[in-house]
């Protein structure tokens, strides 16, 4: 049953940071062995804090970085080995900024066009009527199609960073924020074409978002990062409705829904994100863990399998499981 | 009821455009009790911070500001002059601005820009200045205060930056503090720590808050009353109960349908969406300015002009044509905007 599409094995990638003049550069772990599996059709929630790896991860995916080491396998190939326009077929990226991802000198067509001429589709003749129908499906007016981003709204150019990404039928979509550049009213018809077009196309797609009631609506899987690691991976019901990692606990608490009354959690996360170039040792999450123990900063957490995901945590070490906070829900 | 210590009446901006003149704010009435925080929510282009920006006097110079009334703490602002206002600004009401990052200047150390406000208001020696900052910088939870004083904003990360502009507004202890999207560009944990702090920093310095945001869930968390703005006007003002619980207007019961709400929502349901664009804003806009993306228009909507009106409770108000009962049945009808 199982039928992954990407399948990530102990990747990793490091950039190396000057820190001044004449002095050696220091090595930064982005993403410091990841093993991940994203299964097709399914809808892989990604969630993190800025600076926790998640959009290298997915500059990785889409061959825009390569990995330090461990492989990466988009749909049986290796990435890296394969040629980058192969790559382009399978995957096709949605980006968070629809003002500064499509090119302002060229027309709605042009743009939307722009992956059939490059994987040098081979019936040129039939690439205006496919432009049309793919914006047709994502709820464009083909009336656009001579206009220039500038003419559209937010929304609407978002729309056409959709039926780009679209239009030569890739099986895997990687959202990098796609709604954060918009207003309410809009992220909510972008969010339901996003599920209406999954359905449609059998899509699989990997979402990454700081928002997490968009990940706990969207997505089947989550995965949450930190200092380039994933510290927990699960179902998003069970990892929303108990939530085993403290970090995971802390994000959970941020969460302000629009609920009067209940006022602002406080999260205890106290210290400030640390400096990756200089991570915590042992646990990287230990000086911000409300549970921190002795083994903590001395030891690497034990990657332990839970029910339907995986925990990254000492707490659960040797079947200890039962600390998962209990009746904690009804709190927040 | 205290005096308030903002009093807005019928407050408008005009903006003249190539085109003519765009109407961004449209009397606008409000007050702010001492201690109070008044959350005014809208989406872009509503007009939310142009409200802010007229407030303090730092419209772009195509604007202008017209009032019945503003008076901040009983001192009437529409007759200041530059020099006047700039006594103000920093010293009785001061502004946290959007972006941390460009909001602080990157020539200078945070030290020296803390001070500044202190010293151009208050009669201090330079080590008072700094004593504050440093007792601030504390208690907005900056460790290390003192040593950071010589840190240049781009050794800060965002969520610090964020902190040292609160900081900064509090030098003077002002009586009101206007933020616009104190922490849009930043992480949710982060957010959520700011966002408790200024309502700690509120409870302590009795300070009266006007927050500006499209975050409903902020709104909701943190606001004593809310204004609900839409193309230049208030549509809807009355508590976070009110507005959250029973919202009348069909552009705010809209908007609460677009947003997923963990435990409530059905996940991968199709979200609430209200269709269509905010109308333009350049001449004058006859009826209701929803009317074009309403579910619920028709013929009464398209002309004349709509005052707000009271719903079931006292101090909830919305700006529609159909009675409170229609609005209720409507909002439980759930005929999606």
């Amino acid at each position: 049953m199982s039928d992954p599409v990407i399948e990530a094995r102990d990747v990793t990638r490091t950039f190396m940071i000057g820190s001044g003049f004449m002095r050696a550069k220091k090595p930064l772990h982005a993403v410091n062995g990841i093993s991940l599996n994203v299964e097709r059709g399914e809808v892989l929630g990604i969630v993190g804090e800025s600076g926790c790896g998640k959009s290298t991860l997915a500059r990785m995916m889409l061959g825009l970085l390569t990995p330090t080491s461990g492989t990466l396998h988009l749909d049986g190939q290796l990435v890296g080995s394969a040629d980058r326009i192969e790559v382009a077929r399978i995957l096709q990226p949605i980006f968070q900024d629809p003002y500064s991802s499509l090119n302002p000198r060229k027309s709605i067509g042009n743009i939307i066009m722009l992956p059939l001429r490059v994987q040098k589709d081979p019936n040129p003749e039939t690439w205006r009527k496919r432009t049309e129908e793919i914006m047709d499906l994502v709820g464009l007016p083909t009336r656009v199609f001579n206009n220039f981003p500038s003419q559209l709204s937010g929304g609407q150019r978002q729309r056409v960073a959709i039926a780009r990404a679209l239009i030569n039928r890739p099986k895997i979509v990687i959202c990098d924020e796609p709604t954060s550049a918009l207003d309410v009213s809009v992220q909510s018809q972008i969010l339901n074409l996003l599920q209406d077009l999954r359905a449609e196309f059998g899509l699989t797609y990997v979402l990454i978002s700081h928002n997490l009631a968009v990940i706990e609506h969207m997505a089947t899987r989550v995965a949450v990062m930190y200092l380039g690691r994933i510290v927990e991976q699960n179902e998003t019901g069970a990892l929303f409705e108990t939530p085993m990692h403290p970090y995971t606990q802390a994000l959970l608490d941020s969460v302000l829904t629009p609920e009067p009354g209940l006022g602002v959690p406080d999260t205890h996360l106290g210290a400030a994100y640390p400096n990756p170039v200089d991570p915590p040792s042992g646990c990287t999450f230990h000086p911000r863990c409300a549970a921190v123990m002795d083994q903590c900063p001395k030891q690497f957490p034990p990657r332990v399998a839970v029910r339907g995901g995986m925990v990254e945590c000492h707490l659960y070490a040797g079947g200890a499981g039962k600390k998962a906070r209990k009746g904690k829900k009804n709190e927040r | 009821m205290a005096k308030p210590i903002l009093d807005v009446e019928n407050l408008s901006v005009d903006i003249n455009v190539p085109s003519g003149v765009l109407r961004a704010v449209q009397n606008i009435s409000f007050s702010v009790a001492r201690g109070e925080t008044l959350c005014i929510v809208g989406e872009s282009g509503c007009g939310k911070s142009i409200t802010a920006l007229s407030l303090m006097n730092l419209l772009p110079r195509t604007a202008r500001r017209s009032a019945d009334t503003l008076l901040l703490d009983g001192q009437d602002l529409s007759s200041l002059r530059e020099r006047e206002m700039s006594d103000l600004r920093g010293n009785a009401m001061a502004m946290i601005f959007q972006e941390p990052m460009t909001s602080l200047n990157p020539a200078y150390s945070i030290g020296n820009q803390l001070e500044e406000a202190m010293r151009r208001h208050r009669n201090v020696s330079n080590s008072e200045a700094r004593d504050r900052a440093v007792f601030l910088l504390e208690k907005v939870g900056i460790t290390g205060a003192r040593g950071r004083l010589g840190q240049y904003p781009h050794q800060l990360s965002g969520g610090l930056r964020q902190r040292v502009m609160i900081a900064m507004c509090l030098m003077c202890e002002p009586a009101l503090i206007l933020a616009d999207e104190p922490t849009t560009a930043l992480d949710v944990t982060i957010q959520a720590q700011i966002l408790h702090l200024l309502a700690e920093l509120r409870d302590e310095f009795e300070t009266s808050l006007i927050l500006i945001t499209h975050d409903l869930g902020i709104v909701a968390r943190v606001a004593d009353r809310v204004a609900v703005m839409y193309a230049g006007e208030f549509v809807e003002t009355g508590t976070a109960e009110q507005v959250f619980n029973a919202p009348s207007h069909p552009y705010t019961q809209g908007l609460l349908r677009c947003i997923p709400i963990p435990g409530k929502t059905k996940r991968g349901a199709h979200l609430g969406a209200i269709p269509g664009i905010v109308p333009n804003l350049v001449g004058r806009l006859e009826g209701c300015h929803f009317a074009s993306r309403c579910p619920h228009v028709h013929d009464a909507c398209r002309s004349g002009q709509l005052a707000l009106r009271p719903a079931f409770e006292e101090s909830h108000h919305y700006r529609c044509v159909l009675s409170p009962e229609a609005c209720a049945e409507n909002l439980k009808s759930g005929v999606a905007a």
